[in-house]
This record gives structure tokens, C-alpha cells and sequence, in this order.
């Protein structure tokens, strides 16, 4: 049940900041930091009590809860976590922690409606990667995007409307996508088996090779590429990025684009393992591409947020090449990469919220020669930054090798072309920190450095980085299992490929 | 105590840690204390494991501490590993890094940032200890990317300059060119033989791969990569010159004596390897003798004090190159250390006098020195002899002497080697003395500044002038020979004949001989030499490193801000941008028809019945 009562308080949480702002403007913000340490605690206490739970041939099942919502069409309540999912509602419940800290940055005005919406998008998402029914995971995947599409509309910067509509249009075109796909296979299987079901776990043991298969699994792959962000499918990333409040761009690279790769790991290659054997190829070679046009476009932008943006953009490359090279170790770097990613850019989108409270821009060309006054936030910065380059000892280096490992085995050019992203990626993270911090002062005077109270909330997602960089086994030994258990159900698919690409 | 071998590269980590932590609440005096104390304290830590490891049966110690990663069959642990080879390494580096810490105490006083130097450098200390303790790749990759993160820190210290910023991103992006590459190498092992431990791998290479088959030599190729990226040898020299925008100390200790000779160090920890990969160990060869004269002319075409000495330093590691891949292993490690000693000390001698000078670097600007700055002209006195490895009385002559013997003897060798090297010993002595006469006699042109050096400068100057005399005793070779394979000579090993030894010996005393003549003399045919045209016309190209950066600029720098000014503006944005102006567009359109008008209104409407009719009627 602590799934349930986990996204129940997020829900309530949401509705008592909201209702709390009558109190006092600092209300919402107080219940919200209370809601997301009980938050903290509860997922902290599933996962250490990870050990027990239901197996089923999809997996080991942990807080599993089973109940009827609609059964004439087979639609139900079903939570449940695997490896795969605590890890990344961990990553969820951290960040949203973070977000509601940063939004003191640069949100001043509704404090309570702000709360809400970003408390309905973390239920939204925590509801997106633990529930087993795939009706219940379309309702949550659409209540996690109109929130964050208010967050986008009613707090952003300069552009938000456009950014706002942008986002709403791309994440509710895929959003239809995927609706059409779920109906479509659950047609495919009624027409199979005469049952109505929508649920994953039964999707997930019938036989799975319905005519049109390879279109339904389009449809699924589509919509999640666009969360993802997948190249050419992503740009409604940047601007909404961009012109997101601070918290909204923590979440949004943080959390909601790992909801793509989520559904990638979790839906499409177990689904149809076939099918997805045929997409494998032409995945792969745009994630590659995704890497290194995201490197390159990076180095373009004089935005500071932008820029970030898309290194999100050639950092989910790795992601979309580990998910579909379909490996044990490409799959656990996919993963360790989410992970790292969540943490390293909503890192720096902190940073970019705090430089831009500071200065009132955005703007590299206005920047430069801030170190002198701001050595403390140029230094996390720093740090950040070089987590992103994939420094070893970090994280995203944990992700970056894995996914190369497991890449390897599938294509040796697919690995060689993803390294040069490697390379795309010390380009522009040094451009970042030289255009900002280093050269002649631009003439910030009084620039206020941060205090240390601010230094060590910072300190805990540095350590984080650290800590996942030297010591990630128990990140990778959560997750193990269920991705074993997923690459179980696309082995023999995989197999057959290989024999027959060996018999030409 | 070998058990202690952890604490070497925790000790310098540890001073990072409370440097970066302690905020600006140190005063400048902890702050130094921290910074030359943790790695002094690390090198009084190795020395005992040295004594401890003496002590020890069996030729290696290895210290797990714990589980990095494991998956799907792969496993790497944080583990140390200690052999003769990582032994020589880790006192090199924390003997050599103390004196230079303590140096730059008084090299950077009355200079802010402080802290953010001392930060990086124990930073940079313990990476490099990583680089060499490390018992699997993976671990070792940890550091060799730890150490170039450092570099481009500290080269770019001032970073109010933009050309400093620019040489140390240009320093870490070529060098990463390299380190991808050398990852790949590691993807591929993995791939191939399941594990990256280094003793493990040494015994299942050769059980897997055939000599000379396509993994073994795509392996050493990649980790080839690595090592010239790193070691700054041919193709990918074109960082490290442009790297002495940093301060001097920086250069002493990551630019010259430790982190580019990391190269080094992987292909001896790998020999193995690269046994089985004959073609790339000729192509290492090859290009440690290319690299080596290559960076020697150049060396004599600079006028900057830092640029003789940057490439100098490339010179000098293309010999230790050059021998690694005619198989003179042992002999590699200890050109190594020496070279480690009498650069460390050349750089150190050389910052001083920039210092004394007011950043004056043009060796054209100084003369007369000899007497107004008695210690660095005698510290850069016997740093330059020992680089031009002037005959018995210097360590470098022990150590060059030696390579140029096994490169000759050696069936991986042979005459050509030979003659690079004897060349190239040649040209270390003309360039070096050129600097020494030009620095430190003839007429003073720029007087130093009369301030008395602090003796934290002076004493590690002094130290390593006597290392870089007498290091040569040390027997290096014979210690790693157990752990390196011996030199395939052709003949019988033993000590070259005499008539060897004596041209070895008459070759850098020929180049002193030319230097005298060319700047201290200034008279005899030679000068004449040096007035003509064609030597005129050929010192451009030597100075601009034989136009290297004008190539690279061309093929990767431009086309790569061309394409990234055509990508500026996102075209996979364009489709979604002209979705939202096509909609714009028919908006405005049929915005235009909503007049109010009845009479237009009516005439529509009568015009649509009559289409309608029409296409009803005539179809």
C-alpha cells in the first residue's frame, strides 16, 4: 500500500499548500518541504525493505496493490514496484525535494497554486513509474503534464506562453499516440483471447505477435521518444526549458523526460520483442545522432539554460542507444545515465535560476569574470558541469561507460560515434564555465555570492553525484533484477536476430 | 606497512577535500600548510611503504578497498596495486610534487587564489597517485581523467586572461580526443576478454588473442590514443606548448615531470598487450622518433623560456616512447624519473627567473643573469646539462645513454631508431645551451628585480639539481626487472662497446660545442650558417611547431564553429515552427473575411451555392 499512500500525500499534500497560502505566503512552501521529507522516508523505507514482494515472470514485485476500478473493460488499480521503478521514484521524490527548494529562487507570486501543481506532478509521475495497469498509466501520464504545463504558463520567463503551448501540443499529440496504441493492443489481445485486460502483467505473459505490431509498438515508441526527448522529436525541450520557473526546469529534466525512458525500458521491447528487434537499428542510430547533435547545438546557444537543454538532449541519446542496444550492462547504464542526468542538470538548472535571480539575464554574452565575485556558486558549477562532461568519480560517467559497454556488443560503430559525444561534451561544458566565470569581469558589481546554508543544501546533490559515481552497486544491484527480467522476455527475439544476421 | 598504501593518494585527497570545504575562513598560511603538508606527508607514507614493500616476498601487493562496480558478468574494484613499475611512479610523484608544492608557496606569494592553486594541485596529486596505483583500467581511467581535469584548472589559474582560458580548454579537449579513445579500448577488453584488472589481464591476453590478430591490435591502437593524447607525442602535441599559461610550478610539476608522461606508464603497465600487437608497438616506435626530432626543432625555434622547455618535454617523452616500442621498458622509467627530476628542476630555475624578470618569458629580452641570480643559473645549469645528457656527470646521460644502447641493440629497434635519437641528442643540447648562454651570459638586457628569494623556492631547486646530477646512481632499471620484461637485443646483453659509449658521449658535447659557438662566440663559419637564408626561412616554421594548430584550426576548429552557427536556430524546430505559422497564417486569413459587411457576407455565400451547384451539375 505505500505506493498508494505515497501518491495520496502528494495528491493531499497538493491541496493543503494550495488551501495553505490563506495563512501566509511562506505556508505552502513549509507543508510542501514537510510533505516531500515524509516523502523522503517512505520510498527511503520501501527500498531498504526491498527484499520482499510478489515475483511474477515480469519481475519481483514490491507494495504491490491489486483493485477492480472499471472491470468491465478489464482496468484496475494496480501499483507495483520493481527495481526500476523505486530507483527512479527515489530520483522523483529527491528532486521534487530540490524543486521545492529552488522555487523559493524566482517564484514570488500564487505560491499556493504553484505548490500544487508541482506536487500533482510529482504524484503524476511517481504514479507513472509504478503502475502496472496501462489505462491507470495513461491517466497518470496526463496528470503529470497539465500541471507542469501551468508551472511552464503562469511562473516562466519571457516566452512562457509560447514555450507553455509548445510543450502542451507536443506532450499531448504523443499523449494521443499513445493512447491509440494502448487501445490498440488491447484490441489485438481481446481479439486474441476474447478478454479485456489492460493489464501489464497479463499484456506482458500472452504471446504478443498480433498483426500490426510493429505500428502499435510505433505508436508506444513515438510517444515515449518524445518525452525522451529523441532527435528530431525534441524541440519543444528548449523552449520549454528555458522558459520554465526554475523547479519546473529542475522537474522537467529531472524528472518527466525520465519518464520517456522509462517507458521505453518498461513497455516496448517487452511488449514486442520482435517488432522492437526491427525498430533496434534505426534507434540506435538516432540516439547516436542525438548525442552529438546536441553536443554541437549546445555549443551554439548563448542562453545559459539552452545550453543546458541541449546537453539534455545529447545526454538522452545515451539513454535511447543503452535502452535499444538492450544489453544487461547498455540497460543499467540507460538507467545509472536517468539517474545521473536528474541530478547533474537539475544541478545546473539551479545554478542558472540563482545566476539569473543574481544578474537578471540568461545571457553568456553578458556574462564572464563571475568567479571573482561568486567563487562558491562557480565552483558547484564547476563541479555540475564536469559531472555532465562525464568525469569519472561522477555519475554520468557510471551511465556512460555502461551504455558504451553494452552498445559494443550490439555495434561496434554505434559505441565508436557515441564516444565522440564524449569529446562533444567537454566543448560545450567548458564553454559554459569559461563564458560564465572565467575572463574579465563584464562589470557585475555587488554580485552576492551564495550563503553557506544554501552551499550545503547544494552539497547533498554534489554528494549524491559522488556518491552514485564511486559507489553505485547498490543502485545497480536494486535494478538488476528487473531489468534481467525485462531482457528475459525480449532474449529470444534478440537471439533470432543474431542467428539470422550471423546466417547472412 | 604496506597496509598504509591506501593513505598515499587519500592524504593528498584529504587536503583537497578540507581546501574546498574550509572555504575562505583559512587563513593563507593553513592553506599552504594544508596543501605542501598533505602530499609531503603522502611521500613520507610512500617511503615507508617502500621500505615495507622491500620487505615483502613476492614481487606485488594489492589492496582491495571496495567494490566500484559490478554487472552482467564485469566487475572493477577501487584497488590499489603495488609493483617495482607503480613503486618507482609513486615516490616520483610525491617526492617530486612536495618539492613543487613547497616551491609554489613562495612562487605565489602575494598572489590571490591561493587556495583554488593548493586545491588543485592535491587534487591533481592524488589523481596522479590513482593513475599509477590503480589495479584495473577503469580505476586507472578515474585518475587519468582526474589529472586532466586538474591541468585544465591550473593551466587556466588566471583566468581573467581569455588565452589562458583558451589553452587550458584547448588542453583538456585534445587530450580527451585521446582518452575517448583510450575508453573504447577499454569497452573493447571488457568485451573481449570480461575484465579490466591489470595483473588478470596480463595472464588471459595472451591466452585469448593470437599475436598479432585484429583485437589485440585494436586494443593496443586505442590505448595508443590515449597515451599520445596524454603524453602530448604526435599527432595530438599541439596542447602542451600552448599549456604554459600556467603558472610555472604547473608546468614543473603536471606538464613536465608527472601527468604527460602518464602515456608512459600505460604502455609499460600494458606491455603485455602490446606483445601481442607487433604493429603498434613499431608504430609507437615510430612515433616516439618522429615526435622527438619534430619537437626538438621546434624547441629551437622558440623564444618563450616556457616554450623551449613545453617542447622539450615532448621531445624527451618521445625518447622514453621511442624506447617503449623497441621493448627498452626499464630503460623508458628511468628516462622518466630523471627526466622527472632535471625538467621539474629547469621549469622551477626558469619560473624564477620569470618571476625576477616581471613575467619577462623572451629569452632574447635576458642575458647576463649568470651573476645576479647565482641559484636558478645553477639549478638551470644542471637541469640543462642533465637534458643534454652531457657525459658522467649528469643522470640524464645515464638514462638517455642507455635507451639510445637498447634502441640500437634491440631486434625491435635498430639503426634508424638510432639515428633519431643520436640526432635529436644532438639538437636537446644546441637548444638547451642556447637558452643557458642566452639567458645567463652575455650583456644584461633586463635587470631582475633585487628581492631575495624565499628559500621555500630555493630549497626544492636545490634538492633537485642534485637529483638531476646524481639520480643517475639510482638503479632503476635493474629494480624493474622483474616486473619488465628485458630489452629483445640482438646480441648479448651487457654494456655497450666503447666505441659506443664514446660517440653516445661526443654527441651532446657537439651540441654544446655548436651553441658555444652560435651565441657565445658569435664568430666561425657556423654563424654564418645560422645568417643564411634558408635557416632564415626554416625558423618560422620550427617556431610554429611546423604549423600543426594553422592545420587543426582548418580541418576541426572552423568547421566546427561553422557548423554550429548553421545549427544555431534548431532546424528540426523549423517543422513545428512552420506548422504554428501555417496556422497563423490561415488565422489571418480567414480573419480577413469576417468584416461585417452583409452585403460580402451575401455574395459568399452565393458564390459558395453556385460553386456547389456547379460541381454537383458538371460532374
Amino acid at each position: 500500500m505505500t505506493l498508494v499512500w505515497l501518491i495520496g500525500l502528494l495528491l493531499a499534500g497538493g491541496v493543503v499548500a494550495w488551501g495553505g497560502e490563506r495563512f501566509g505566503s511562506a505556508w505552502p512552501r513549509s507543508i510542501a518541504v514537510t510533505v516531500m521529507l515524509i516523502a523522503l522516508v517512505m520510498v527511503l523505507g520501501l527500498w531498504s525493505g526491498a527484499a520482499t514482494g510478489v515475483v511474477t515472470p515480469g519481475g519481483p514485485w514490491i507494495a504491490h496493490v491489486e483493485a477492480d476500478w472499471i472491470p468491465r473493460f478489464g482496468i484496475a488499480f494496480h501499483f507495483g514496484a520493481d527495481g526500476l521503478s523505486l530507483v527512479l521514484v527515489v530520483l522523483t521524490i529527491i528532486l521534487g525535494f530540490a524543486a521545492v527548494i529552488a522555487a523559493n529562487i524566482d517564484v514570488k507570486e500564487r505560491v499556493g497554486f504553484f505548490h500544487f501543481n508541482l506536487l500533482w506532478t510529482l504524484a503524476g509521475a511517481v504514479g507513472v513509474f509504478t503502475a502496472l495497469d496501462l489505462f491507470l498509466f495513461f491517466v497518470f501520464w496526463e496528470a503529470m503534464l497539465i500541471p507542469m504545463a501551468l508551472i511552464i504558463a503562469l511562473w516562466g520567463h519571457e516566452k512562457r506562453r509560447a514555450a507553455a503551448l509548445k510543450f502542451v501540443l507536443f506532450t499531448q499529440g504523443s499523449g494521443l499516440l499513445l493512447f491509440a496504441a494502448i487501445l490498440a493492443l488491447v484490441f489485438a489481445h481481446y481479439g486474441d483471447t476474447g478478454l479485456w485486460t489492460f493489464d501489464y502483467l497479463t499484456l506482458l505473459a500472452a504471446e504478443g505477435s498480433w498483426p500490426g505490431n510493429l505500428w502499435i509498438l510505433l505508436g508506444f515508441v513515438i510517444a515515449f521518444a518524445v518525452k525522451l526527448p529523441m532527435v528530431p522529436l525534441h524541440s519543444w525541450l528548449p523552449d520549454a526549458h528555458t522558459e520554465a520557473p526554475t523547479a519546473g526546469s529542475v522537474v522537467l529534466a529531472g524528472v518527466l523526460l525520465k519518464t520517456g525512458g522509462y517507458g521505453l525500458i518498461r513497455f516496448t521491447a517487452p511488449l514486442f520483442p520482435e517488432a522492437a528487434q526491427l525498430l533496434a537499428p534505426y534507434a540506435m542510430a538516432l540516439g547516436v545522432f542525438g548525442i552529438l547533435y546536441g553536443a554541437v547545438l549546445a555549443y551554439a546557444q548563448s542562453d545559459f539554460k539552452r545550453l543546458v537543454a541541449y546537453s539534455s538532449v545529447s545526454h538522452m541519446g545515451f539513454v535511447l542507444l543503452g535502452v535499444f542496444a538492450a544489453t544487461l550492462w547498455s540497460l543499467q547504464g540507460a538507467v545509472i545515465q536517468m539517474l545521473a542526468h536528474g541530478l547533474s542538470t537539475g544541478g545546473l538548472f539551479i545554478m542558472a535560476g540563482l545566476l539569473q535571480h543574481r544578474l537578471g539575464t540568461r545571457d553568456m554574452q553578458r556574462f564572464g569574470g563571475l568567479w571573482a565575485g561568486m567563487p562558491r556558486l562557480g565552483a558547484l558549477t564547476l563541479i555540475f558541469a564536469v559531472a555532465a562532461l562525464g568525469l569519472p568519480g561522477l555519475a554520468n560517467f557510471v551511465g556512460e561507460f555502461l551504455v558504451l559497454l553494452g552498445t559494443w556488443e550490439r555495434s561496434v560503430w554505434a559505441a565508436a560515434f557515441a564516444a565522440l559525444g564524449m569529446v562533444g561534451a567537454v566543448i560545450y561544458a567548458l564553454a559554459l564555465i569559461q563564458r560564465t566565470f572565467h575572463g574579465a569581469p563584464h562589470g557585475n558589481p555587488g554580485v552576492r555570492d551564495l550563503d553557506p546554508r544554501a552551499v550545503g543544501l547544494l552539497a547533498v546533490l554534489v554528494l549524491l553525484l559522488a556518491g552514485l559515481g564511486l559507489a553505485p552497486q547498490p543502485v545497480l544491484d536494486t535494478t538488476a533484477p528487473a531489468l534481467e527480467a525485462l531482457l528475459r522476455l525480449s532474449e529470444p527475439a534478440i537471439l533470432a536476430g543474431e542467428v539470422a544476421s550471423h546466417g547472412l | 606497512m604496506v597496509g598504509l598504501l591506501f593513505l598515499v593518494p587519500l592524504l593528498p585527497f584529504l587536503g583537497f577535500l578540507v581546501l574546498l570545504v574550509g572555504g575562505g575562513r583559512l587563513p593563507r598560511r593553513a592553506v599552504e600548510a594544508i596543501g605542501v603538508g598533505s602530499v609531503a606527508l603522502s611521500f613520507a607514507v610512500a617511503v615507508l611503504v617502500a621500505i615495507g614493500f622491500a620487505g615483502l616476498e613476492g614481487e606485488s601487493y594489492r589492496q582491495t578497498l571496495w567494490r566500484w562496480m559490478a554487472t552482467g558478468g564485469f566487475s572493477a574494484d577501487i584497488g590499489l596495486w603495488l609493483d617495482p613499475l607503480s613503486l618507482v611512479m609513486m615516490l616520483v610523484v610525491t617526492g617530486v610534487g612536495a618539492l613543487i608544492l613547497l616551491y609554489s608557496v613562495g612562487f605565489l606569494r602575494g598572489e590571490a587564489g591561493a587556495r583554488r592553486y593548493f586545491a588543485a594541485m592535491t587534487l591533481f596529486v592524488a589523481s596522479m597517485l590513482v593513475l599509477v596505483l590503480a589495479d584495473n583500467l577503469l580505476f586507472l581511467y578515474l585518475g587519468w581523467e582526474g589529472v586532466g581535469l586538474c591541468s585544465y584548472l591550473l593551466i587556466g589559474f588566471w583566468y581573467r586572461e581569455p588565452a589562458n582560458g583558451a589553452a587550458a580548454r584547448k588542453a583538456f579537449l585534445v587530450t580527451r580526443i585521446g582518452d575517448a579513445a583510450l575508453l573504447l579500448g577499454l569497452v573493447l577488453i571488457v568485451a573481449s576478454l570480461g575484465t579490466l584488472d591489470i595483473p588478470v589481464l596480463q595472464d588471459r591476453a595472451p591466452e585469448a588473442w593470437t599475436a598479432g590478430s585484429t583485437l589485440p591490435v585494436a586494443a593496443a591502437a586505442l590505448l595508443l590514443a590515449g597515451a599520445v593524447g596524454k603524453s602530448a607525442q604526435l599527432p595530438l602535441q599541439v596542447w602542451l606548448p600552448d599549456a604554459m599559461a600556467g603558472p610555472s610550478p604547473v608546468s614543473a610539476l603536471i606538464h613536465a615531470a608527472t601527468m604527460v608522461t602518464a602515456g608512459v606508464y600505460l604502455i609499460a603497465r600494458m606491455h603485455g598487450l602490446y606483445a601481442l600487437a607487433p604493429a603498434v608497438q613499431t608504430a609507437v616506435a615510430a612515433i616516439g622518433a618522429l615526435t622527438l626530432l619534430l619537437a626538438a626543432i621546434s624547441a629551437l625555434g622558440q623564444s618563450d623560456i616556457k616554450r623551449v622547455l613545453a617542447w622539450s618535454t615532448i621531445s624527451q617523452i618521445g625518447y622514453m616512447v621511442m624506447a617503449l616500442g623497441a621493448g627498452a621498458w626499464g630503460a623508458a622509467i628511468f628516462h622518466f624519473m630523471t627526466h622527472a627530476f632535471f625538467k621539474a628542476l629547469l621549469f622551477l630555475a626558469a619560473g624564477l627567473v620569470i618571476l625576477r624578470l616581471h613575467e619577462e618569458h623572451d629569452i632574447r629580452r635576458m642575458g647576463g643573469l649568470a651573476m645576479k641570480l647565482p641559484v636558478s643559473f645553477a639549478g638551470f645549469l644542471a637541469g640543462a646539462a642533465s637534458l643534454a645528457a652531457l657525459p658522467v656527470v649528469t643522470a640524464g646521460a645515464y638514462s638517455k645513454d642507455l635507451i639510445l644502447w637498447q634502441v640500437a641493440a634491440s631486434t625491435e629497434g635498430g639503426l634508424l631508431l638510432w639515428l633519431a635519437g643520436a640526432i635529436g641528442a644532438v639538437l636537446t643540447a644546441l637548444y638547451i645551451f642556447k637558452a643557458v648562454f642566452l639567458v645567463f651570459f652575455g650583456p644584461m638586457q633586463t635587470a631582475p628585480e633585487p628581492a631575495p628569494a624565499s628559500p621555500a623556492m630555493l630549497g626544492p631547486i636545490v634538492v633537485l639539481a642534485v637529483l638531476a646530477v646524481f639520480g643517475g646512481g639510482l638503479a632503476v632499471p635493474a629494480q624493474l626487472a622483474g616486473t619488465l620484461p628485458a630489452p629483445p637485443l640482438a646480441g648479448a646483453p651487457g654494456h655497450p662497446p666503447l666505441a659506443f659509449a664514446l660517440v653516445s658521449a661526443a654527441l651532446p658535447l657537439l651540441g654544446l660545442a655548436i651553441a658555444w659557438a652560435l651565441y657565445v662566440g658569435r664568430r666561425g663559419p657556423l654563424t654564418g650558417l645560422a645568417a643564411s637564408r634558408a635557416v632564415a626561412r626554416a625558423a618560422p616554421v620550427a617556431a610554429a611547431g611546423f604549423g600543426f594548430d594553422a592545420l587543426y584550426e582548418r580541418l576541426f576548429v572552423r568547421p566546427w564553429h561553422a557548423l554550429a552557427r548553421t545549427l544555431r536556430d534548431d532546424p528540426a524546430d523549423r517543422p513545428a515552427a512552420g506548422l504554428a505559422g501555417l496556422s497563423l497564417g490561415g488565422y489571418r486569413l480567414l480573419r480577413e473575411t469576417q468584416t461585417g459587411r452583409v452585403r460580402w457576407y451575401a455574395a459568399s455565400l452565393a458564390g459558395g451555392m453556385a460553386a456547389a451547384l456547379a460541381l454537383g451539375v458538371l460532374s
